[in-house]
């Protein structure tokens, strides 16, 4: 059996069904603009604060493009048991859970291209390191999406995943080293920074952006593809033993 | 004609924290064979079910699909069989025909063969009409039959119904009914459960009876009814109080066992042929008002309250819409 065409039909089905929603399109497009915005005008440092702002904003628009779709969508179906009829298809559990996930990676990667765009018409972006800036963007998408995952399989309501997605997403924002670097956080909330995989992705996208990063692009890329398998390993675990127990 | 062996079943067990929900259960089903798995809410049969298609592992046992050992490795199997669970769990936002189309694709099927087989079993369950509207909007025996083609579009040969026709009109359910028979005569195996005892007699070879967990019997619905066959009853509807006349009846008839099943209800049964004529007299005789003598026939529901000692209304919960007393 060609379980290709199962891949590509789960994702095309989720794309046409959750990802390309108006609802979505247009979160997709004002979560970015209303938080670029936002840090833009407080700064008061005119388009000189851009390419410091810009790394932040893609790496939100890819955290909540991702997480607050998945989370909800794999609850749902698991709610009203259309998640069953993926389940009974004779997929490898781990090339049904990716297909499951990639509508959502497409949309995170392609989420932090708007505020991007929006950029290019603001600063120049000949000086950005595309070859880290790119599997930043990836790797971040993937990242989320997994912890979206994450969460889906750990919660069995849709406000649950809303609720528990939010206890994880508002604090990466802060501490993270999107918009404050993590040098300046707190000596305390330091290692709760480093244990969260964000803050790798921030790192490499601040410095293929405007060039200010605390570990090398290598080793931001590994730690950040290590946590993208251990999420994905540990949601496959929790669907063993909570779907399929 | 029922062949090798589809499915196998020893010894499984499934325990939910402290509810034992399936107990140390063995039974097999041939290849061609509609085998019905009766009992009532909440005796283990999703649970089954669900340990069979590998959306539950067993506790302990071994299940065998198409020869295939699934109990450690569940999903090896899975493109032998189709499953139409007991809540009808299609995408509510795509269309019957997209529905379809996407369950097709789940085991690789191109896009020609996935847009043929949808259409034509769109045209077969009576649904072409209804093909490019939305899941959400078909009604409840018009969700049961999509979901039902969604369980065969890959051409499964052993087919899980859970409960098929629970929930649904008189005339739909008769169509699924008629449907599952022309499947089985197809040569797919069926593996039905069900509470509604006729439906099970109207459809099924074998039967096996689950109850709390526990399988108490397995046989052909012929060997079940036979020792029943050899009884002979009488159901006397009397306008008038009847139960007064017990000892009467008892010391004229000695051959005669009498009960009361309900309240201007006699029930006459014996080994022999019963002279209805001759009870109906005496009865007038002493003064009971007879509106209606009928012989009964023994049916399924008989032998599952004799084997169970459960009472057949505990099953019939929900009844009155499944159409099965047509």
């Amino acid at each position: 059996m060609n379980r290709w065409i199962a891949f590509l039909n789960i994702m095309l089905k989720d794309m046409r069904t959750y990802y390309l929603k108006p609802p979505n399109v247009s979160w997709g497009l004002i979560f970015p603009l209303a938080w670029t915005a936002m840090f833009f005008i407080k700064s008061g440092a005119g388009l000189g604060s851009i390419p410091e702002l810009l790394p932040a904003v893609v790496a939100v628009s890819i955290l909540f493009g991702t997480t607050s779709m998945l989370a909800v969508t794999v609850t749902f179906e698991k709610k009203q048991r259309s998640f069953e009829r993926l389940l009974l298809a004779p997929l490898p559990l781990e090339l049904l859970m990716l297909a499951k996930t990639s509508g959502a990676i497409i949309f995170g990667t392609a989420n932090a291209f708007i505020p991007v765009i929006m950029a290019a018409f603001l600063m120049d972006l000949s000086t950005v390191a595309w070859t880290v800036f790119v599997p930043a963007v990836v790797l971040v998408a993937v990242a989320s999406t997994f912890m979206g995952l994450f969460i889906a399989v750990a919660v069995s309501e849709v406000f649950e995943a809303q609720t528990f997605s939010n206890f994880f997403r508002f604090p990466m924002i802060f501490l993270c080293g999107l918009f404050f670097p993590v040098a300046q956080l707190p000596i305390f909330l330091k290692p709760l920074s480093f244990a969260l995989p964000l803050t790798y992705g921030a790192d490499a996208l601040h410095g293929s952006v405007h060039g200010a990063h605390m570990l090398p692009f290598t080793l931001d890329l590994l730690i950040l593809a290590g946590f993208c398998a251990l999420l994905f390993g540990l949601s496959l675990r929790n669907i063993k033993r909570n779907w399929i127990a | 004609m029922p062949g090798n062996e589809a499915i196998g079943v020893e010894k499984i067990s499934k325990k939910f924290d402290q509810v034992q929900a399936v107990s140390d259960i063995s039974f097999n089903v041939r290849e061609g064979e509609l085998f019905g798995f009766l009992g009532p809410n909440g005796a283990g049969k999703t649970t089954t079910i669900n340990m069979l298609t590998g959306l539950a592992r067993p506790d302990s046992g071994v299940v065998r699909i198409g020869g295939t050992d699934c109990t450690k490795r569940p999903r090896t199997a899975q493109h032998l069989i189709g499953v139409v669970p007991d809540e009808s769990n299609l995408y509510p936002e795509l269309t019957g025909f997209d529905n379809l189309c996407f369950c097709a694709s789940l085991y690789g099927i191109r896009k020609q063969q996935r847009k043929a087989r949808a259409a034509k079993l769109l045209q077969d369950f009576g649904l072409q009409h209804a093909g490019d509207r939305r899941f959400s909007g078909y009604s409840k025996g018009m969700k049961r039959k999509l979901t039902i083609a969604a369980g065969i579009i890959h051409h499964p040969k052993i087919l899980f119904l859970d409960e098929p026709t629970t929930g649904i009109d008189v005339a739909s359910a008769r169509q699924l009914r008629k449907l599952i028979a022309e499947l089985n005569a197809s040569g797919t195996t069926i593996f039905l459960t069900t509470h509604y005892i006729e439906e099970a007699e109207r459809l099924c070879g074998r039967i096996a009876f689950i109850v709390s967990g526990r399988i108490v019997r397995t046989d052909s619905v012929d060997e079940l009814l036979h020792p029943f066959q050899a009884r002979h009853m009488l159901r006397i509807a009397c306008a008038t109080q009847v139960r007064g006349t017990t000892d009467r009846l008892s010391n004229s008839y000695p051959g005669l066992k009498f009960s009361f099943p309900e309240e201007n209800i006699l029930q006459v049964e014996a080994d022999e042929p019963i002279k209805a004529g001759s009870i109906v007299h005496f009865l007038e005789e002493t003064g009971v008002e007879v509106t209606e003598a009928r012989k009964i026939i023994p049916s399924l529901e008989d032998v599952f309250v004799e084997i169970t000692g459960i009472e057949a209304d505990a099953l019939r919960t929900g009844q009155e819409n499944s159409g099965v007393r047509e």
